[in-house]
């Protein structure tokens, strides 16, 4: 039932000078750091790299539960709505510094992310997985039924507050990008930190053969309840950014399958069990659609509305999910990988 | 308890059984398919979809009743054949997981497809069948809903007895409980697959159909895969008898639920009240009530 | 030693004694004491086939004690039943003083047993220094904070639990291979790995599921040496299935032989060997 062991047969990459292997990460972080504030317009921002950054930190959660700890989740989407709504709740009623807000809806994710796992302890495979779905539709069912969660308002949309961090504002593109980047930059540094360590020894080897764990004394139970609940925290901060970055009004419904399959999907292009493919694969997602209407654009001169974009677009997306199943499974990290390797290779001689 | 809140009670109960009757029916579409070849199609609601907005369409076209019917089983045996060779040919030997998210893309391409097709308005489907209840001991019943679940029940008892006594069914069957030795034997699984996908095709127009006359022909009918999802997980991913007996169950406990437990918590619990009861009895027996235990081997 | 486990028999000389165990009457149970494990009366049944029949049998410490039988005969189940695995239907399980009718598999790794499987078990995606490293974690006391914040307890934790992959990969001689995924392994080295995580913390009773199966002359006459040299090493006992007569008959201080979940046979390879009941079922099955 694995479906992680198929997937990564990636190769060992070579042990080379560390501080050459940094280089594209100091890159990519000065970039971000430094090029994107100061040179990016408006719709870069708004529109690419926001939902760009709360969906990979979404794939990095997803991944931590499905690619390392070999758990496959079809609810994400719910926790998201519990990290927004939480975060909104504790703003609202406890006044809390947005860090504060944050980190508490987080724990709530975690929570409720602990609850939905507890049947991980007893189910497998499939029967797991569809059960995930009940996170699904009961968190959106409560969120919608209870006005409390909205402050009351119809149909459960909340409006997120201005953010801003110790008198600060951040409400503008550039302070919200901000907001958002540093907290995916901590969040991923502390998971690399996790699945390279020992952690992700139990993550992992539970994943790939749970009986073997077991019996040499992983605490199997443990370890899974462990990696739900960090993953719900995670993908609920997402929900966070999602909510208070980049959307800055939203509703349950906005956090529905659709959103978790595309969560799903992330990980999948990216490639499962990686760091860097939640980012690849959330990347494709936000600029693929872009992409598609611009071309279709292109193409029909204007004649294809916009629903019929929007179907286009979801067999298109239908067909690269297969594809990448059939002729890359370990995603766009594994591509990554052997174009490095391939560059690398006439100067290694 | 009153004699009229007792009759009402078995009302609910009895229009609850008759919905599940629709959850088996399109979950025993997915077991067709998982039996024979382990995987979880979740592209089944879409095929749903696929086959009714296909048959409204043609019948809005022009066509009688029974064409628009062969040349929608036409257009499923198409895709049956389509599947084996662009997805679970490729796919062959991968991971059951792997093939499920194969059947997620693939149900998002029959979505967009079949609304590209035939467009994403709502049509009325129209299968003849009178809307009004009628009454017996003071209990009234839907007669759409007991002419359908009849036209289930036929289904069923035809796929039974296909399984049973022809030369296909066994072949089917043979390579349910061993694909290997399926193989060894000289059956054809392409064959046999594109066979099976084509019959679980032809379920999702049965279910679509009778579906489609309900609620209209639209999007949502490809949403009945999260209604037959906890019915297939709660009678075991394996057993059509499983499904049946599911279907009903959560179609008679969701209704009784929706009207007795509803009010307290503000009603539309329909959503997730059947995950809830699948996953309390999966607890107690993590393969549903008539899935094969898993036998694992050290 | 850092291993708890170590305290229960440091037997600095291995049993050897053959004599007392030829006075024992066949088939008979000893008193608890004494034996690393022991086995009352064990039955398992998987619907109408009885895998094991009633099977006693028990193990002392530094001893090798290989289970022979034809294919089928049950001896993957017994290792099952003894890992908890397998529930048995009836009988008793002791490790030392403790009792068990199910083990719980759970705590195999703290009462000091380990195993390796007939078909491998090892994790694919972790190098060979973290699978070996995965047979330590149930030692682990730092949780992930402590790793997190580079703790001193956690760090001085996780060097010694380096340090104990690294002696143990050395005298399997599976330095080399460390940092390689064990999934890009041949198979003759995947074994090896195996039975280093088995070893790496040091058990006292080992359960080998044909530890050799399918190696050349070789590769099987090199594992046998490393479990000797670990039974001679830390005085553990083992228990050994085995198909390959030959290294049956040099490896082990005893034998018990299985047929049809049934125990036909029990004493030292000499014995064994001469015994009728042993030439008519297991060897005649192989001739068959
Ligand atoms: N999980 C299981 N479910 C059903 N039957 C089982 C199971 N495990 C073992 N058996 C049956 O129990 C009997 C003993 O099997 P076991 O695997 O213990 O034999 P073995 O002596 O290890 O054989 P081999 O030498 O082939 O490994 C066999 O008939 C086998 O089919
Ligand atoms: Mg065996």
């Amino acid at each position: 039932m694995s479906l992680v062991t198929e997937f990564s047969a990636t190769p060992l990459p070579p042990r080379e000078n560390r501080l050459l292997a940094a280089l594209p990460l100091v890159v990519i972080l000065a970039v971000a750091y430094l090029a994107v504030p100061l040179l990016a317009n408006e719709y870069l921002i708004e529109a690419i790299l926001l939902p760009f950054l709360a969906l990979s930190l979404a794939g990095l959660g997803l991944n931590l539960l499905t690619g390392y700890a070999g758990q496959v989740s079809l609810g994400s989407a719910a926790f998201m709505a519990v990290g927004a709504f939480a975060a909104f709740n504790f703003d609202l009623r406890l006044g809390l510094p947005l860090p504060a807000s944050m980190l508490l809806a987080a724990v709530a994710a975690a929570a409720i992310g602990l609850v939905f796992g507890l049947p991980s302890l007893r189910l497998r495979g499939f029967y797991l997985a569809v059960s995930t779905l009940a996170a699904q539709f009961f968190v959106q069912w409560a969120l919608n039924k209870f006005g409390w969660f909205s402050n009351g308002s119809a149909s459960g949309i909340i409006a997120a507050p201005a953010i801003g961090i110790a008198g600060l504002p951040l409400s503008g593109p550039v302070g919200r990008y901000l907001f958002a980047l540093v907290t995916v930059t901590a969040i991923t540094f502390l998971l690399h930190r996790i699945v390279n360590g020992p952690q992700g020894v139990n993550l992992i080897a539970v994943r790939d053969n749970e009986t073997a764990a077991r019996v040499i004394g992983v605490p199997v139970l443990r370890t899974k309840l462990f990696a739900f609940a960090l993953s719900s925290a995670i993908i609920g901060i997402a929900g966070v950014i999602w909510a208070f970055a980049y959307l800055r009004t939203v509703e349950p419904a906005g956090f529905n399958l659709d959103r978790s399959f595309q969560i799903l999907f992330i990980v999948i292009i990216g490639g499962l069990a990686t760091i860097r493919g939640a980012f690849l694969g959330a990347g494709l997602i936000v600029v693929f659609p872009l992409v598609l209407s611009r071309l279709t654009g292109l193409f029909f001169d204007g004649v294809a509305d916009p629903g019929t974009i929007e179907l286009l677009e979801r067999i298109a997306l239908g067909t690269v999910i297969i594809l990448f199943l059939i002729a890359e499974p370990s995603g766009l990290s594994a591509i990554l990988s052997r174009l490095k390797r391939r560059l690398a290779a006439p100067r290694a001689g | 308890m009153d004699w009229f809140t007792f009759l009402f009670a078995v009302e609910v109960a009895i229009g609850g059984l008759l919905s599940g009757v629709m959850y088996a029916l399109v979950a025993i579409g997915f077991v067709l398919i998982y039996k024979t070849s382990g995987v979880l199609n979740f592209a089944q609601g879409a095929m749903v979809l696929f086959a009714a907005l296909t048959f409204v369409s043609l019948t809005e076209m022009g066509l009688p009743f029974a064409g628009a019917l062969v040349l929608t089983l036409l257009a499923m045996t198409l895709l049956g054949i389509t599947v084996e060779r662009a997805v679970l040919r490729p796919l062959a030997n991968r991971s059951p997981m792997t093939l499920f998210m194969a059947t997620l893309g693939l149900s998002y391409i029959l979505e967009g497809l079949a609304q590209l097709l035939w467009g994403t308005q709502v049509h009325r489907l129209d299968l003849g069948i009178s809307n009004d209840p009628f009454e017996v001991a003071g209990i009234f019943i839907s007669t759409f809903d007991l002419v359908a679940a009849a036209i289930a029940g036929a289904m069923v008892a035809v796929l039974t007895a296909f399984f049973r006594f022809t030369r296909t069914g066994l072949a089917f069957r043979a390579v349910a409980d061993d694909q290997f030795a399926a193989l060894a034997v000289g059956l054809r699984l392409d064959r046999i697959w594109i066979a099976v996908w084509t019959a679980a095709g032809v379920v999702a127009l049965v279910a679509g159909l009778l579906w489609g006359a309900r609620l209209g022909v639209q999007f949502s009918l490809s949403l009945v895969v999260l209604k037959a999802l906890p019915v297939l997980v709660l009678g075991g991913f394996d057993s059509v008898l499983g499904a049946i007996v599911a279907g009903l169950l959560i179609g008679a406990t969701e209704k009784l639920a929706e009207v007795y437990l509803g009010p307290f918590v503000g009603g539309g619990i329909e959503g997730w009240f059947a995950y809830a009861v699948a996953l309390v009895v999966l607890l107690v027996r993590p393969s549903g009530l008539f899935g094969q235990k898993l036998v694992e081997r050290f | 030693m850092t291993s708890a486990l170590l305290r229960a028999h440091p037997a600095a000389h291995p049993v050897r004694d053959r004599t007392e165990a030829q006075a024992l009457p066949k088939g008979e149970t000893r008193a608890a004491t004494g034996a690393v494990l022991a086995l009352e009366a064990v039955s398992l049944g998987f619907g109408g086939i009885k895998a094991l029949t009633a099977v006693s049998l028990d193990v002392k410490a530094g001893e090798i004690r290989a289970v022979i039988g034809p294919n089928g005969a049950g001896k993957s189940s017994l290792i099952n039943v003894i890992s908890g695995l397998y529930q048995a239907d009836a009988g008793e399980i002791r490790f030392g003083a403790q009792r068990f009718r199910a083990v719980p598999p759970q705590r195999l790794a703290v009462l000091g047993v380990a195993r390796t499987f007939q078909n491998l078990a090892l994790f694919p995606a972790l190098t060979v220094a973290e699978n070996i490293l995965s047979g330590l974690v149930f030692q682990r006391r730092s949780g992930v904070l402590g790793h997190l914040l580079s703790l001193p307890a956690a760090r001085r934790e996780q060097a010694r639990q380096n340090g104990q992959v690294r002696k143990v990969a050395e005298r399997l001689h599976l330095t080399a291979a460390l940092d390689r995924k064990v999934g890009t392994l041949p198979y003759g080295l995947q074994k090896r790995v195996e039975l280093a995580r088995a070893l790496v913390a040091e058990p006292r009773l080992l359960l080998l599921d044909e530890p050799m199966a399918g190696m050349t002359a070789t590769e099987k006459a090199e594992m046998a040496g490393f479990v000797r040299q670990a039974r001679d090493a830390s005085g553990l006992s083992v228990i050994l299935i085995e198909h390959d007569i030959g290294v049956v008959m040099g490896l082990s201080d005893h034998i018990a032989v299985l047929d049809h979940g049934v125990k036909i046979a029990d004493g030292t390879p000499d014995q064994v060997r001469r015994d009728p009941e042993v030439i008519r079922a297991y060897l005649g099955a192989e001739a068959a």
